[in-house]
């Protein structure tokens, strides 16, 4: 009966038009800003804000992906790659041209979001038709061709216009000009355009993209195809074109969060985006909860700055998130464990 | 109504269903029956455009759909029943029902479909805000069957809707299904419980390891000595 009960609220719960997740992400912001501005913040945790809210911006898209249209994806550490490294071409190239630094951000970042969207349909034609985990496995493989591929370009511009050579670096910009991408050592002197609030801007608007596609038509088609691939035919749901829609609006907005990433740094390499990345971030969803937005926002934010926080302890800081993960683990995903919080939790209200 | 011919349908190189043919006229309840294995989902599954046919041809008003795409058929008429009580587990039976209008332009009746769905089925309207992973065997049934309703379709499919329930329970379902046929929906009912099939069927075939071998009214095979010995226990 309980369990009936907490199923009831949980409809409750996927009707919200988002609010919980909104005051999160605005409260986050509004503490932060009130920090740095008393001066109360270390110069560490300012350095963390603009990532932090990327990942938290990608673990959203990814729980569009995982939790709502139960397609894995092991590469969007990928797509933010792409994402970085398509904004900071687009910036470096614009930087002369557009020097309103806003406007810049705003258009690196809708490039961004279109390249990464148009692989991500390209990706997904050929495994969205099948049944089967295959998503998966090809999104694993283009993790790491992806970073092979960045981390073979050569692509400057200069007084001629772009030069481009692949594995070898043959391009010969002139003194006036500069290197946009150089192969393994990935962008280096870009002009670092990201800030706290643009990443909150955009924080805000992947949810009310996700928020509203969930509570859309597509979102309730999406679901059902996801529950149950053939009475979603049954109903007249192209299964293969709701799993497409979910995709690629979860790689477009991880995209975007590369863009508002890689123009946070002054350099950025290729091999940052790796496929230890892709985990990370599939742990974030998997630990805040499928389908559970406010999770998966709670336990990015965590689960981002638990690591560095434990930067003092040197080599057992590894060991230590490692542990903490696998408690979490047990603790949310073990029924026994839940039941006897539950209990515990019931024996002190009764206290009370 | 609904005619098919000839049809052919294979997995790999096993031929599951050889070369039937059968049709339904407006306005008709036709069983196809026949044991466990005997090729009935497969063709129904060839119908909805769930599975390629191999050769033949499947007609809905003179209008060929063989090679439709799946998601197309439920927008000509045809709604199927899956079998297996396929629902959708983690929404509730409201938004079960609404799916089933998934693809329908005339958005301002669905409300009242809805209603509709409640009238035949009272216990979903009780049970409206609940996850329909939360309902007990009948009651998905019921639900698959509304839900299949919901797109107001010509020619309604039913896949083994008795199986797995109980005796009180399959009387219930198959009498709402008469309801459904009087009110002009035609219905083709795939059954292993050929005798309950056959008290309501207008006519129905014989379906065995992929061939039609009986065919006939209700009422005819209902009392011949061959489905009596195959199918009705003696
Ligand atoms: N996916 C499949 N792959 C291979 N053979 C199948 C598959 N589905 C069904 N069959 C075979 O096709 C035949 C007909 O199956 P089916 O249409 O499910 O029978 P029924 O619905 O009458 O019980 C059976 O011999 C079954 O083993
Ligand atoms: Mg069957």
């Amino acid at each position: 009966m309980a369990n009936i009960k907490d199923k009831i609220k949980n409809i409750y719960k996927k009707k919200n038009s988002g609010v919980m997740s909104y005051t999160i992400v605005i409260g986050l912001y509004l503490v932060m800003e009130i920090l740095m501005k008393t001066g109360n913040l270390t110069n560490l945790i300012k350095s963390l804000l603009v990532p932090c809210v990327c990942y938290i911006i990608v673990a959203v898209a990814l729980n569009l992906c995982v939790g709502l249209s139960g397609e894995l994806s092991l590469g969007h550490a990928g797509f933010m790659s792409i994402g970085a490294f398509t904004s900071v071409v687009v910036s470096g190239t614009l930087e002369e041209v557009i020097t309103n630094d806003i406007l810049r951000l705003v258009i690196a970042v809708i490039a961004a979001a279109l390249v990464a969207s148009i692989i991500g349909y390209l990706v997904s034609i050929p495994v969205l038709k099948l049944e089967g985990d295959y998503l998966a496995i090809v999104t694993l493989a283009f993790g790491q061709i992806i970073k092979s591929i960045i981390g073979n370009i050569y692509l400057g511009i200069d007084e001629k216009g772009f030069q481009f050579s692949f594995i070898e670096d043959t391009t010969k910009i002139s003194e006036n000009g500069k290197m946009l991408i150089s192969g393994p050592t990935g962008a280096t002197g870009i002009s670092r355009i990201s800030t706290f609030t643009a990443a909150v801007v955009l924080c805000i608007i992947a949810l009310i993209i996700v928020y509203h596609l969930i509570n859309s038509k597509d979102g309730r088609a999406i679901m059902a195809a996801r529950d149950n691939r053939i009475a979603s035919l049954s109903v007249g749901i192209n299964v293969t074109r709701t799993k497409t829609l979910a995709f690629v609006m979860s790689v477009m907005l991880a995209g975007a969060a590369g863009a508002i990433y890689g123009l946070n740094y002054s350099s950025i390499s290729p091999a940052k985006f790796d496929f230890n990345q892709s985990i990370l971030i599939l742990v974030y969803v998997v630990l805040g909860g499928l389908g559970n937005i406010n999770g998966t926002i709670i336990a990015a934010t965590l689960l981002y700055i638990l690591p560095e926080m434990l930067r003092s302890l040197a080599d057992y800081r590894m060991l230590i998130y490692a542990l903490i993960l696998i408690v979490i683990m047990l603790v949310t995903n073990n029924d026994k464990l839940k039941n006897r919080i539950n209990e515990l939790l019931r024996r002190k209200k009764k206290h009370e | 109504m609904l005619s098919v011919k000839d049809l052919k349908v294979s997995y790999g190189a096993i031929e599951a269903v050889k070369g039937i043919s059968f049709d339904i006229k407006d306005g008709e309840i036709v069983a196809l029956i026949g044991a466990n294995g005997a090729g009935k989902t497969t063709t129904l599954h060839a119908i909805s455009r769930l599975l390629d046919i191999k050769s033949g041809t499947i007609m809905l008003d003179e209008k060929e759909i063989s090679k439709m795409a799946p998601e197309k058929i439920v927008s000509v008429g045809l709604a199927q029943v899956p079998e297996g009580r396929r629902i959708f587990a983690s929404q509730t039976v409201f938004e079960n029902l609404k799916l089933g209008a998934y693809l329908r332009k005339d958005t301002v009746n669905i409300e009242n479909d809805i209603k509709h769905c409640y009238e035949l089925f009272p216990i979903l309207e009780a049970r409206k805000t609940q996850l329909a992973g939360t309902l007990s065997g009948g009651e998905q049934q019921m639900l698959a069957i509304a839900r299949a309703l919901m797109a107001k379709p010509k020619v309604l499919l039913l896949d083994e809707p008795s199986m797995g329930l109980s005796p009180l329970l399959v009387k219930e379902i198959f009498s709402i299904i008469k309801e459904i046929n009087k009110s002009g929906t035609s219905i083709l009912l795939v059954e292993q419980n050929a005798k309950m099939a056959l008290s309501i069927a207008d006519r129905a075939y014989v379906l065995e390891t992929g061939k039609i071998v009986l065919s006939g009214t209700g009422e005819e095979l209902i009392n011949s000595d061959e489905i009596r010995k195959a199918y009705l226990g003696g």
